[in-house]
Protein backbone atom coordinates (compact mmCIF):
# COMPACT_ATOMS: atom_id res chain seq x y z
CA UNK A 1 0.00 0.00 0.00
CA UNK A 2 0.89 3.42 -0.65
CA UNK A 3 2.42 6.08 1.45
CA UNK A 4 -0.54 8.22 1.31
CA UNK A 5 -3.04 5.71 2.14
CA UNK A 6 -1.03 4.58 5.38
CA UNK A 7 -1.48 8.30 6.16
CA UNK A 8 -5.26 8.14 5.32
CA UNK A 9 -5.97 5.46 7.29
CA UNK A 10 -3.96 6.45 10.38
CA UNK A 11 -5.32 9.35 10.62
CA UNK A 12 -8.50 8.24 12.27
CA UNK A 13 -9.89 11.49 13.60
CA UNK A 14 -9.77 13.66 10.57
CA UNK A 15 -11.53 10.85 8.61
CA UNK A 16 -14.50 10.87 11.45
CA UNK A 17 -14.51 14.75 10.87
CA UNK A 18 -14.94 14.34 7.47
CA UNK A 19 -18.12 11.75 8.17
CA UNK A 20 -19.67 13.74 10.44
CA UNK A 21 -19.88 16.84 7.85
CA UNK A 22 -20.89 14.45 5.26
CA UNK A 23 -23.56 13.43 7.42
CA UNK A 24 -24.61 17.03 7.46
CA UNK A 25 -24.32 17.75 4.36
CA UNK A 26 -26.96 14.58 2.98
CA UNK A 27 -29.02 15.55 5.41
CA UNK A 28 -29.14 19.36 4.08
CA UNK A 29 -29.57 18.20 0.53
CA UNK A 30 -32.59 16.04 2.04
CA UNK A 31 -34.17 19.16 3.72
CA UNK A 32 -34.02 21.43 0.74
CA UNK A 33 -36.97 19.07 -0.77
CA UNK A 34 -38.47 19.88 2.08
CA UNK A 35 -37.67 23.66 1.87
CA UNK A 36 -38.37 23.87 -1.34
CA UNK A 37 -42.07 22.50 -1.21
CA UNK A 38 -42.45 24.73 1.67
CA UNK A 39 -41.42 28.07 -0.22
CA UNK A 40 -43.72 26.98 -3.35
CA UNK A 41 -46.82 26.68 -1.19
CA UNK A 42 -46.26 29.88 0.45
CA UNK A 43 -45.57 31.46 -2.46
CA UNK A 44 -48.58 30.49 -4.14
CA UNK A 45 -50.52 30.78 -0.81
CA UNK A 46 -49.13 34.36 -0.35
CA UNK A 47 -50.18 35.40 -3.73
CA UNK A 48 -53.32 33.45 -4.41
CA UNK A 49 -55.34 33.35 -1.19
CA UNK A 50 -56.94 37.05 -1.59
CA UNK A 51 -58.15 36.57 -4.95
CA UNK A 52 -59.72 33.10 -3.57
CA UNK A 53 -63.24 33.90 -3.23
CA UNK A 54 -66.80 32.76 -3.84
CA UNK A 55 -67.20 35.12 -7.47
CA UNK A 56 -63.59 33.27 -8.42
CA UNK A 57 -65.21 30.48 -8.21
CA UNK A 58 -68.65 31.23 -9.74
CA UNK A 59 -67.50 33.41 -12.59
CA UNK A 60 -66.09 32.82 -16.29
CA UNK A 61 -62.83 33.81 -17.56
CA UNK A 62 -62.93 37.36 -18.29
CA UNK A 63 -60.62 39.70 -20.00
CA UNK A 64 -60.29 41.83 -16.78
CA UNK A 65 -58.44 40.14 -13.60
CA UNK A 66 -61.30 41.53 -11.02
CA UNK A 67 -64.19 39.55 -12.70
CA UNK A 68 -62.55 36.82 -13.76
CA UNK A 69 -63.22 33.36 -12.63
CA UNK A 70 -62.24 30.02 -13.06
CA UNK A 71 -66.05 27.98 -13.04
CA UNK A 72 -65.98 26.95 -16.63
CA UNK A 73 -62.37 25.05 -15.95
CA UNK A 74 -63.59 23.71 -12.75
CA UNK A 75 -66.32 21.96 -14.23
CA UNK A 76 -64.13 21.15 -17.09
CA UNK A 77 -61.77 19.20 -15.10
CA UNK A 78 -65.04 17.22 -13.62
CA UNK A 79 -66.08 16.49 -16.64
CA UNK A 80 -63.14 15.23 -17.82
CA UNK A 81 -61.98 13.01 -14.44
CA UNK A 82 -65.29 11.66 -14.50
CA UNK A 83 -64.87 10.50 -18.32
CA UNK A 84 -61.73 9.61 -17.99
CA UNK A 85 -62.10 7.20 -15.21
CA UNK A 86 -65.26 5.98 -16.91
CA UNK A 87 -63.26 4.68 -19.40
CA UNK A 88 -59.96 3.74 -18.09
CA UNK A 89 -60.74 2.35 -14.77
CA UNK A 90 -62.70 -0.78 -16.05
CA UNK A 91 -60.30 -1.03 -18.87
CA UNK A 92 -57.26 -1.01 -16.69
CA UNK A 93 -58.70 -3.59 -14.06
CA UNK A 94 -59.72 -5.58 -17.13
CA UNK A 95 -56.16 -6.20 -18.51
CA UNK A 96 -54.49 -6.10 -15.33
CA UNK A 97 -57.09 -8.85 -14.22
CA UNK A 98 -56.25 -10.55 -17.88
CA UNK A 99 -52.18 -10.70 -16.76
CA UNK A 100 -52.42 -11.76 -13.61
CA UNK A 101 -55.02 -14.35 -13.18
CA UNK A 102 -55.62 -15.82 -17.39
CA UNK A 103 -52.46 -15.25 -19.17
CA UNK A 104 -50.02 -18.17 -19.17
CA UNK A 105 -46.54 -17.36 -19.49
CA UNK A 106 -45.23 -16.94 -22.83
CA UNK A 107 -44.15 -14.83 -25.46
CA UNK A 108 -47.77 -12.80 -25.98
CA UNK A 109 -47.84 -11.94 -22.20
CA UNK A 110 -43.74 -10.78 -22.49
CA UNK A 111 -44.32 -8.45 -25.63
CA UNK A 112 -47.76 -6.63 -23.44
CA UNK A 113 -45.65 -6.17 -20.56
CA UNK A 114 -42.41 -4.86 -22.23
CA UNK A 115 -45.51 -2.20 -24.31
CA UNK A 116 -47.26 -1.19 -20.56
CA UNK A 117 -43.38 -0.08 -19.07
CA UNK A 118 -42.29 1.31 -22.23
CA UNK A 119 -46.14 3.58 -22.74
CA UNK A 120 -45.24 4.56 -18.97
CA UNK A 121 -42.40 5.78 -19.50
CA UNK A 122 -43.83 8.07 -23.07
CA UNK A 123 -44.12 11.52 -22.76
CA UNK A 124 -47.14 12.69 -21.93
CA UNK A 125 -46.92 15.38 -25.04
CA UNK A 126 -46.60 12.18 -27.61
CA UNK A 127 -50.26 11.30 -26.13
CA UNK A 128 -51.19 14.84 -26.97
CA UNK A 129 -50.24 13.85 -30.87
CA UNK A 130 -52.03 10.77 -30.55
CA UNK A 131 -55.16 12.58 -29.49
CA UNK A 132 -55.29 15.01 -32.15
CA UNK A 133 -54.47 12.95 -34.85
CA UNK A 134 -57.07 9.71 -33.98
CA UNK A 135 -59.65 11.32 -31.81
CA UNK A 136 -60.06 14.97 -32.88
CA UNK A 137 -59.16 14.28 -36.33
CA UNK A 138 -59.33 10.82 -37.04
CA UNK A 139 -62.70 9.92 -35.44
CA UNK A 140 -63.95 13.49 -35.68
CA UNK A 141 -64.63 13.93 -32.09
CA UNK A 142 -63.60 17.82 -32.46
CA UNK A 143 -62.20 19.68 -29.44
CA UNK A 144 -64.53 17.52 -27.16
CA UNK A 145 -64.39 16.66 -23.53
CA UNK A 146 -64.34 12.66 -24.76
CA UNK A 147 -61.45 13.57 -27.37
CA UNK A 148 -59.45 14.56 -24.06
CA UNK A 149 -61.04 11.85 -21.96
CA UNK A 150 -60.22 9.48 -24.03
CA UNK A 151 -56.62 10.64 -24.57
CA UNK A 152 -56.12 11.35 -21.11
CA UNK A 153 -57.63 7.40 -20.48
CA UNK A 154 -54.42 5.95 -23.04
CA UNK A 155 -52.10 8.50 -20.75
CA UNK A 156 -52.73 7.07 -17.23
CA UNK A 157 -54.01 3.20 -18.36
CA UNK A 158 -50.03 2.17 -17.93
CA UNK A 159 -50.23 3.14 -14.49
CA UNK A 160 -53.98 1.92 -13.51
CA UNK A 161 -52.79 -1.36 -14.92
CA UNK A 162 -49.52 -1.51 -12.65
CA UNK A 163 -50.94 -0.65 -9.64
CA UNK A 164 -54.32 -2.85 -9.91
CA UNK A 165 -51.36 -5.46 -10.58
CA UNK A 166 -49.97 -4.77 -7.58
CA UNK A 167 -53.51 -4.95 -5.41
CA UNK A 168 -54.04 -8.60 -7.39
CA UNK A 169 -50.74 -10.22 -6.84
CA UNK A 170 -51.21 -9.43 -2.80
CA UNK A 171 -54.59 -11.64 -3.10
CA UNK A 172 -53.35 -14.65 -1.19
CA UNK A 173 -53.24 -17.24 -3.08
CA UNK A 174 -55.54 -19.54 -0.66
CA UNK A 175 -58.34 -17.39 -1.12
CA UNK A 176 -58.17 -18.36 -5.10
CA UNK A 177 -57.56 -21.71 -4.31
CA UNK A 178 -60.69 -22.28 -1.92
CA UNK A 179 -63.19 -20.93 -4.38
CA UNK A 180 -61.41 -23.08 -7.09
CA UNK A 181 -62.17 -25.99 -4.75
CA UNK A 182 -65.98 -25.73 -4.12
CA UNK A 183 -66.13 -25.57 -8.32
CA UNK A 184 -65.99 -21.89 -9.45
CA UNK A 185 -64.58 -21.62 -12.33
CA UNK A 186 -61.50 -18.90 -12.59
CA UNK A 187 -63.90 -15.84 -13.88
CA UNK A 188 -66.36 -16.69 -10.56
CA UNK A 189 -63.38 -16.80 -9.01
CA UNK A 190 -61.97 -13.54 -9.86
CA UNK A 191 -65.04 -11.85 -9.67
CA UNK A 192 -66.15 -12.71 -5.97
CA UNK A 193 -63.10 -13.22 -4.42
CA UNK A 194 -60.05 -11.50 -6.26
CA UNK A 195 -61.51 -8.46 -7.34
CA UNK A 196 -63.60 -7.75 -4.17
CA UNK A 197 -59.94 -8.50 -1.84
CA UNK A 198 -58.18 -6.58 -3.98
CA UNK A 199 -60.70 -3.20 -4.47
CA UNK A 200 -58.77 -1.01 -1.80
CA UNK A 201 -55.38 -1.77 -3.56
CA UNK A 202 -56.76 -0.87 -7.10
CA UNK A 203 -58.78 2.22 -5.44
CA UNK A 204 -55.79 3.60 -4.54
CA UNK A 205 -53.53 3.07 -7.60
CA UNK A 206 -57.03 4.26 -9.46
CA UNK A 207 -57.38 7.95 -7.00
CA UNK A 208 -53.22 8.67 -7.52
CA UNK A 209 -53.42 7.77 -11.52
CA UNK A 210 -56.44 10.13 -11.71
CA UNK A 211 -54.70 12.61 -9.73
CA UNK A 212 -51.74 12.43 -12.10
CA UNK A 213 -54.45 13.56 -15.27
CA UNK A 214 -56.15 16.26 -13.18
CA UNK A 215 -52.22 17.85 -13.29
CA UNK A 216 -51.54 17.10 -16.81
CA UNK A 217 -51.88 20.27 -19.34
CA UNK A 218 -49.77 19.30 -22.41
CA UNK A 219 -51.98 16.61 -23.98
CA UNK A 220 -55.03 18.87 -23.61
CA UNK A 221 -53.11 21.47 -25.04
CA UNK A 222 -52.42 19.34 -28.08
CA UNK A 223 -55.88 17.97 -28.44
CA UNK A 224 -57.08 22.18 -28.49
CA UNK A 225 -58.79 22.10 -25.27
CA UNK A 226 -59.82 26.04 -25.16
CA UNK A 227 -58.58 28.57 -22.73
CA UNK A 228 -61.51 31.00 -23.37
CA UNK A 229 -64.45 29.42 -22.30
CA UNK A 230 -67.45 31.14 -21.53
CA UNK A 231 -70.09 27.92 -20.20
CA UNK A 232 -69.94 25.18 -18.68
CA UNK A 233 -70.38 21.63 -20.55
CA UNK A 234 -73.14 19.99 -20.48
CA UNK A 235 -72.27 16.71 -22.85
CA UNK A 236 -69.26 14.65 -23.69
CA UNK A 237 -69.28 16.24 -27.17
CA UNK A 238 -68.90 19.84 -25.90
CA UNK A 239 -65.85 22.23 -26.05
CA UNK A 240 -64.28 22.67 -22.80
CA UNK A 241 -61.18 24.27 -20.72
CA UNK A 242 -59.95 22.25 -17.25
CA UNK A 243 -58.50 24.32 -14.38
CA UNK A 244 -54.26 23.51 -15.42
CA UNK A 245 -55.04 24.84 -18.95
CA UNK A 246 -56.51 28.22 -17.38
CA UNK A 247 -53.65 28.16 -15.21
CA UNK A 248 -51.19 27.87 -17.87
CA UNK A 249 -52.95 30.79 -19.73
CA UNK A 250 -53.06 33.04 -16.72
CA UNK A 251 -49.28 32.04 -15.76
CA UNK A 252 -48.15 33.18 -19.38
CA UNK A 253 -49.78 36.78 -19.29
CA UNK A 254 -47.14 39.61 -18.79
CA UNK A 255 -50.04 41.49 -16.06
CA UNK A 256 -49.14 40.59 -12.43
CA UNK A 257 -53.16 40.39 -11.47
CA UNK A 258 -53.29 37.03 -13.90
CA UNK A 259 -50.38 35.69 -12.18
CA UNK A 260 -52.17 36.30 -9.10
CA UNK A 261 -55.64 34.49 -10.60
CA UNK A 262 -53.02 31.57 -11.62
CA UNK A 263 -52.21 31.58 -8.02
CA UNK A 264 -55.91 31.60 -7.08
CA UNK A 265 -56.55 28.57 -9.26
CA UNK A 266 -53.38 27.01 -8.23
CA UNK A 267 -54.45 26.86 -4.64
CA UNK A 268 -57.90 25.09 -6.00
CA UNK A 269 -56.09 22.77 -7.97
CA UNK A 270 -54.24 21.40 -5.24
CA UNK A 271 -57.19 21.25 -2.85
CA UNK A 272 -58.70 19.10 -5.62
CA UNK A 273 -55.46 17.09 -5.28
CA UNK A 274 -54.98 16.47 -1.36
CA UNK A 275 -58.88 15.78 -1.71
CA UNK A 276 -57.99 12.57 -3.25
CA UNK A 277 -54.75 11.80 -2.23
CA UNK A 278 -56.28 11.98 1.35
CA UNK A 279 -58.75 9.46 -0.13
CA UNK A 280 -56.47 6.98 -1.46
CA UNK A 281 -54.18 7.22 1.92
CA UNK A 282 -57.67 6.69 3.88
CA UNK A 283 -58.57 3.63 1.59
CA UNK A 284 -55.02 2.75 2.78
CA UNK A 285 -55.15 2.76 6.12
CA UNK A 286 -58.49 1.43 6.48
CA UNK A 287 -57.68 -1.52 4.88
CA UNK A 288 -54.09 -2.23 6.90
CA UNK A 289 -56.43 -1.77 10.01
CA UNK A 290 -59.19 -4.44 8.76
CA UNK A 291 -56.20 -6.95 7.12
CA UNK A 292 -54.65 -7.13 10.81
CA UNK B 1 -64.92 -44.44 -13.70
CA UNK B 2 -65.23 -41.70 -11.48
CA UNK B 3 -62.20 -40.10 -12.95
CA UNK B 4 -63.11 -40.00 -16.42
CA UNK B 5 -66.69 -37.95 -15.07
CA UNK B 6 -64.50 -35.43 -13.50
CA UNK B 7 -61.96 -35.06 -16.07
CA UNK B 8 -65.03 -34.55 -18.54
CA UNK B 9 -66.40 -32.22 -15.95
CA UNK B 10 -63.44 -29.59 -16.05
CA UNK B 11 -63.10 -30.30 -19.95
CA UNK B 12 -66.78 -29.03 -20.24
CA UNK B 13 -67.03 -25.72 -22.45
CA UNK B 14 -67.98 -22.46 -21.08
CA UNK B 15 -68.89 -20.14 -23.81
CA UNK B 16 -69.13 -17.41 -21.25
CA UNK B 17 -66.00 -17.96 -19.73
CA UNK B 18 -64.03 -17.78 -23.18
CA UNK B 19 -65.88 -15.11 -23.49
CA UNK B 20 -64.68 -12.61 -20.61
CA UNK B 21 -61.34 -14.08 -20.92
CA UNK B 22 -61.38 -12.70 -24.71
CA UNK B 23 -62.93 -9.90 -23.48
CA UNK B 24 -60.23 -9.09 -20.97
CA UNK B 25 -57.39 -10.38 -23.62
CA UNK B 26 -58.56 -7.16 -25.51
CA UNK B 27 -58.05 -4.93 -22.93
CA UNK B 28 -55.23 -5.83 -22.11
CA UNK B 29 -53.82 -5.75 -25.57
CA UNK B 30 -54.75 -2.19 -25.83
CA UNK B 31 -51.61 -1.25 -24.77
CA UNK B 32 -50.31 -2.79 -27.77
CA UNK B 33 -52.72 -0.72 -29.90
CA UNK B 34 -52.16 2.22 -28.26
CA UNK B 35 -48.53 1.61 -29.04
CA UNK B 36 -48.75 0.80 -32.87
CA UNK B 37 -50.73 4.22 -32.78
CA UNK B 38 -48.38 6.14 -31.75
CA UNK B 39 -45.57 4.77 -33.46
CA UNK B 40 -48.25 5.04 -37.03
CA UNK B 41 -49.31 8.56 -36.09
CA UNK B 42 -46.42 9.86 -35.34
CA UNK B 43 -44.51 7.71 -38.74
CA UNK B 44 -46.85 8.71 -41.14
CA UNK B 45 -46.84 12.72 -40.47
CA UNK B 46 -43.13 11.98 -40.04
CA UNK B 47 -42.99 10.62 -44.00
CA UNK B 48 -45.32 13.31 -45.21
CA UNK B 49 -43.18 16.00 -44.05
CA UNK B 50 -40.01 14.36 -45.00
CA UNK B 51 -41.02 14.44 -48.53
CA UNK B 52 -41.12 17.67 -48.20
CA UNK B 53 -37.90 18.46 -45.79
CA UNK B 54 -34.71 16.33 -46.29
CA UNK B 55 -33.48 14.39 -43.61
CA UNK B 56 -30.53 15.79 -43.65
CA UNK B 57 -31.63 19.67 -43.38
CA UNK B 58 -33.94 18.46 -40.46
CA UNK B 59 -31.38 16.56 -38.23
CA UNK B 60 -28.26 18.67 -39.18
CA UNK B 61 -29.83 22.21 -39.75
CA UNK B 62 -29.16 25.26 -37.79
CA UNK B 63 -31.91 27.52 -38.24
CA UNK B 64 -35.38 26.67 -36.88
CA UNK B 65 -38.05 29.14 -38.41
CA UNK B 66 -41.00 26.71 -39.68
CA UNK B 67 -43.20 29.42 -38.93
CA UNK B 68 -41.60 32.67 -40.61
CA UNK B 69 -39.95 33.60 -44.17
CA UNK B 70 -37.44 32.54 -44.92
CA UNK B 71 -38.47 29.03 -43.92
CA UNK B 72 -36.12 26.64 -42.50
CA UNK B 73 -36.58 23.14 -40.43
CA UNK B 74 -33.15 22.64 -38.92
CA UNK B 75 -34.00 21.05 -35.35
CA UNK B 76 -30.87 21.41 -34.16
CA UNK B 77 -31.75 24.47 -31.43
CA UNK B 78 -34.81 22.69 -30.37
CA UNK B 79 -32.48 19.95 -29.79
CA UNK B 80 -29.84 21.89 -28.02
CA UNK B 81 -32.49 23.78 -26.13
CA UNK B 82 -33.86 20.46 -24.82
CA UNK B 83 -30.50 19.29 -24.04
CA UNK B 84 -29.27 22.65 -22.23
CA UNK B 85 -32.61 22.01 -19.90
CA UNK B 86 -31.37 18.53 -19.46
CA UNK B 87 -28.01 18.92 -18.47
CA UNK B 88 -29.08 21.71 -16.08
CA UNK B 89 -31.94 20.17 -13.80
CA UNK B 90 -29.33 17.22 -14.11
CA UNK B 91 -26.38 19.41 -12.43
CA UNK B 92 -29.23 19.86 -9.83
CA UNK B 93 -31.41 16.45 -9.59
CA UNK B 94 -28.23 14.26 -9.51
CA UNK B 95 -26.40 15.32 -6.64
CA UNK B 96 -29.23 16.51 -4.34
CA UNK B 97 -31.20 13.45 -5.24
CA UNK B 98 -28.50 10.73 -4.37
CA UNK B 99 -27.31 12.87 -0.85
CA UNK B 100 -30.89 12.53 -0.29
CA UNK B 101 -31.21 9.17 -1.18
CA UNK B 102 -27.49 8.15 0.91
CA UNK B 103 -29.27 10.06 3.66
CA UNK B 104 -32.94 8.29 3.58
CA UNK B 105 -30.94 5.26 2.96
CA UNK B 106 -28.01 5.05 5.28
CA UNK B 107 -28.28 7.66 7.63
CA UNK B 108 -31.83 8.62 9.02
CA UNK B 109 -34.31 6.64 11.32
CA UNK B 110 -37.62 5.48 10.34
CA UNK B 111 -39.47 8.48 12.41
CA UNK B 112 -37.21 10.60 9.83
CA UNK B 113 -37.87 8.54 6.85
CA UNK B 114 -41.79 8.51 7.40
CA UNK B 115 -41.72 12.63 7.16
CA UNK B 116 -39.28 13.07 4.33
CA UNK B 117 -40.80 10.38 2.00
CA UNK B 118 -44.28 11.86 1.73
CA UNK B 119 -43.22 15.17 0.88
CA UNK B 120 -40.93 13.99 -1.57
CA UNK B 121 -44.32 12.11 -2.75
CA UNK B 122 -45.76 15.69 -3.04
CA UNK B 123 -43.53 17.03 -4.99
CA UNK B 124 -43.34 14.64 -7.35
CA UNK B 125 -47.06 14.87 -7.45
CA UNK B 126 -47.59 18.79 -8.02
CA UNK B 127 -48.43 19.59 -11.36
CA UNK B 128 -46.31 20.88 -13.95
CA UNK B 129 -47.82 23.79 -14.79
CA UNK B 130 -47.40 25.15 -10.91
CA UNK B 131 -43.99 24.84 -11.95
CA UNK B 132 -43.94 26.46 -14.44
CA UNK B 133 -45.26 28.87 -12.51
CA UNK B 134 -42.77 28.96 -10.02
CA UNK B 135 -40.34 29.62 -12.14
CA UNK B 136 -41.81 32.51 -13.47
CA UNK B 137 -42.87 34.27 -10.91
CA UNK B 138 -40.27 33.28 -8.25
CA UNK B 139 -37.07 31.98 -9.48
CA UNK B 140 -36.79 34.20 -12.70
CA UNK B 141 -36.41 37.19 -10.32
CA UNK B 142 -34.57 35.96 -7.85
CA UNK B 143 -32.02 35.05 -11.07
CA UNK B 144 -32.59 38.69 -12.57
CA UNK B 145 -31.79 40.04 -9.15
CA UNK B 146 -28.35 38.04 -9.07
CA UNK B 147 -27.53 38.46 -12.42
CA UNK B 148 -29.43 41.43 -14.03
CA UNK B 149 -28.66 40.57 -17.80
CA UNK B 150 -30.82 37.82 -17.42
CA UNK B 151 -33.64 37.54 -20.52
CA UNK B 152 -37.53 37.17 -18.57
CA UNK B 153 -37.05 33.76 -20.04
CA UNK B 154 -34.61 31.78 -19.53
CA UNK B 155 -33.06 28.32 -19.88
CA UNK B 156 -31.53 28.91 -16.19
CA UNK B 157 -35.29 29.15 -14.44
CA UNK B 158 -36.85 26.53 -15.95
CA UNK B 159 -33.38 24.52 -15.55
CA UNK B 160 -33.84 25.15 -11.87
CA UNK B 161 -37.64 23.87 -11.59
CA UNK B 162 -37.53 20.86 -13.91
CA UNK B 163 -34.68 19.77 -11.33
CA UNK B 164 -36.64 20.06 -8.45
CA UNK B 165 -39.38 18.03 -10.37
CA UNK B 166 -37.27 15.37 -11.28
CA UNK B 167 -35.79 15.61 -7.76
CA UNK B 168 -38.12 12.87 -6.04
CA UNK B 169 -37.86 10.59 -8.91
CA UNK B 170 -33.86 10.45 -8.18
CA UNK B 171 -34.16 10.42 -4.58
CA UNK B 172 -37.15 7.49 -4.78
CA UNK B 173 -35.40 5.16 -7.20
CA UNK B 174 -31.91 5.67 -5.61
CA UNK B 175 -33.22 5.49 -1.91
CA UNK B 176 -34.84 1.70 -3.29
CA UNK B 177 -31.45 0.77 -4.90
CA UNK B 178 -29.49 1.43 -2.30
CA UNK B 179 -31.90 -0.29 0.50
CA UNK B 180 -31.23 -3.37 -1.70
CA UNK B 181 -27.44 -3.50 -0.73
CA UNK B 182 -27.21 -6.26 1.61
CA UNK B 183 -26.52 -4.64 5.42
CA UNK B 184 -23.77 -7.52 5.57
CA UNK B 185 -22.00 -5.49 2.81
CA UNK B 186 -21.81 -2.66 5.34
CA UNK B 187 -21.25 -4.64 8.47
CA UNK B 188 -17.73 -5.86 6.63
CA UNK B 189 -17.04 -2.24 5.50
CA UNK B 190 -17.51 -1.10 9.15
CA UNK B 191 -15.41 -3.92 10.33
CA UNK B 192 -12.76 -2.89 8.42
CA UNK B 193 -12.60 0.35 10.32
CA UNK B 194 -14.35 2.22 7.79
CA UNK B 195 -16.68 5.16 8.57
CA UNK B 196 -20.22 5.80 8.08
CA UNK B 197 -18.85 7.93 5.19
CA UNK B 198 -16.60 5.56 4.05
CA UNK B 199 -19.12 3.23 3.83
CA UNK B 200 -21.69 4.92 2.19
CA UNK B 201 -19.78 6.18 -1.26
CA UNK B 202 -17.32 2.74 -1.40
CA UNK B 203 -19.37 0.13 -0.62
CA UNK B 204 -23.18 1.06 -0.61
CA UNK B 205 -22.92 3.31 -3.54
CA UNK B 206 -20.96 1.19 -5.58
CA UNK B 207 -22.74 -1.95 -4.81
CA UNK B 208 -26.39 -0.12 -6.37
CA UNK B 209 -24.51 1.84 -8.98
CA UNK B 210 -26.59 -0.02 -11.57
CA UNK B 211 -30.14 0.88 -9.88
CA UNK B 212 -28.22 4.99 -9.29
CA UNK B 213 -27.49 4.87 -12.82
CA UNK B 214 -31.00 3.69 -14.19
CA UNK B 215 -32.46 6.36 -12.35
CA UNK B 216 -30.34 9.19 -13.56
CA UNK B 217 -31.13 8.19 -17.16
CA UNK B 218 -34.64 7.58 -16.37
CA UNK B 219 -35.05 10.78 -15.17
CA UNK B 220 -33.30 12.82 -18.09
CA UNK B 221 -35.77 11.27 -19.64
CA UNK B 222 -38.05 12.90 -18.17
CA UNK B 223 -36.97 16.05 -17.96
CA UNK B 224 -36.31 15.71 -21.97
CA UNK B 225 -40.10 15.39 -22.45
CA UNK B 226 -41.36 17.88 -19.91
CA UNK B 227 -43.41 20.51 -21.59
CA UNK B 228 -45.39 22.75 -19.11
CA UNK B 229 -42.90 25.04 -16.80
CA UNK B 230 -40.17 24.74 -19.90
CA UNK B 231 -42.58 26.59 -22.07
CA UNK B 232 -43.70 28.99 -19.54
CA UNK B 233 -40.28 29.77 -18.16
CA UNK B 234 -37.61 28.91 -20.60
CA UNK B 235 -38.94 31.41 -23.70
CA UNK B 236 -40.35 30.35 -28.09
CA UNK B 237 -37.01 31.54 -29.35
CA UNK B 238 -35.25 28.59 -31.14
CA UNK B 239 -31.91 29.72 -30.58
CA UNK B 240 -28.85 27.68 -30.58
CA UNK B 241 -26.95 28.95 -27.78
CA UNK B 242 -24.84 27.64 -24.75
CA UNK B 243 -25.84 30.68 -22.54
CA UNK B 244 -28.23 29.30 -19.80
CA UNK B 245 -29.43 33.67 -19.07
CA UNK B 246 -30.84 33.37 -22.91
CA UNK B 247 -34.47 32.70 -24.32
CA UNK B 248 -34.34 28.91 -25.74
CA UNK B 249 -37.14 26.66 -26.88
CA UNK B 250 -37.49 23.33 -26.32
CA UNK B 251 -39.03 20.50 -28.71
CA UNK B 252 -41.82 20.26 -26.33
CA UNK B 253 -42.58 24.18 -25.86
CA UNK B 254 -42.60 24.58 -29.88
CA UNK B 255 -44.74 21.50 -30.22
CA UNK B 256 -46.80 23.33 -27.42
CA UNK B 257 -46.48 26.70 -29.05
CA UNK B 258 -47.60 25.32 -32.69
CA UNK B 259 -50.89 23.83 -30.97
CA UNK B 260 -51.92 27.13 -29.67
CA UNK B 261 -52.54 29.11 -32.87
CA UNK B 262 -54.43 27.25 -35.48
CA UNK B 263 -52.66 25.72 -37.84
CA UNK B 264 -54.87 23.57 -40.53
CA UNK B 265 -53.88 19.84 -40.61
CA UNK B 266 -51.96 18.59 -43.56
CA UNK B 267 -49.89 22.11 -43.73
CA UNK B 268 -46.01 21.83 -43.41
CA UNK B 269 -46.54 23.50 -39.83
CA UNK B 270 -48.64 20.47 -38.58
CA UNK B 271 -46.65 17.84 -40.14
CA UNK B 272 -43.52 19.55 -38.12
CA UNK B 273 -44.63 19.00 -34.63
CA UNK B 274 -45.05 15.11 -35.46
CA UNK B 275 -41.82 15.25 -36.49
CA UNK B 276 -40.08 16.74 -33.61
CA UNK B 277 -42.55 14.95 -31.91
CA UNK B 278 -40.71 11.26 -33.21
CA UNK B 279 -37.75 12.48 -32.49
CA UNK B 280 -39.29 13.23 -28.98
CA UNK B 281 -40.63 9.81 -28.84
CA UNK B 282 -37.11 7.96 -30.37
CA UNK B 283 -34.83 9.63 -28.07
CA UNK B 284 -37.09 8.79 -24.59
CA UNK B 285 -37.84 5.37 -25.69
CA UNK B 286 -34.09 4.76 -26.43
CA UNK B 287 -33.26 6.50 -22.69
CA UNK B 288 -35.91 4.06 -21.22
CA UNK B 289 -34.48 1.01 -22.60
CA UNK B 290 -30.87 2.20 -22.01
CA UNK B 291 -31.86 2.25 -18.28
CA UNK B 292 -33.30 -1.23 -18.27
CA UNK B 293 -30.42 -2.42 -19.85
CA UNK B 294 -28.31 -0.76 -17.49
CA UNK B 295 -30.35 -2.10 -14.74
CA UNK B 296 -30.13 -5.42 -16.19
CA UNK B 297 -26.64 -5.87 -17.60
CA UNK B 298 -24.94 -4.57 -14.39
CA UNK B 299 -26.75 -5.21 -12.10
CA UNK B 300 -25.18 -7.33 -8.48
CA UNK B 301 -27.45 -10.01 -7.61
CA UNK B 302 -27.56 -10.16 -4.30
CA UNK B 303 -28.77 -13.81 -2.44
Amino acid sequence: MSEGSWRSIANLGKRHKIARWAQLGFAALTWLGVVLLAILLLRVAKQGISWLDLQFLTNFPSRFPEKAGILSALAGTLWLIGLTGAISVPVGVAAAVYLEEFSRPGRLKTFIEINIANLAGVPSIVYGLLGLAVFVRGLALGRSVLAGALTMSLLILPVIIIASREAIKAVPQSLRQGAMALGATRWQTVRHHVIPSALPGMLTGVILALSRAIGETAPLIMIGALTYIAFTPNGPMDDFTALPIQIFNWTSRPQKDFHSLAAAGIILLLIVLLIMNAAAVYIRYRTQRTRR
Amino acid sequence: MNDTIDLRFAKRRRPGEEGIKSLLLLCALLSIFTTAGIIMVLGRETWGFFREVPVFSFLFGLNWTPLLEPRSYGVLPLLGGTTMIVVGSALIALPVGLGSAIFLSEYAGERTRSIVKPILEILAGVPTVVYGYFALTTVTPVLRSILPQTNIFNAASASVVVGIMILPMVASLCDDALRAVPTSLRQAGHALGATRLEVSTQVVVPGALSGVLASFVLAASRAFGETMAVTLAAGATPNLTANPLESIQTMTAYIVQVSLGDTPAGGVEYKTIFAVGSLLFVITLGMNILANRILKRYQEVYE
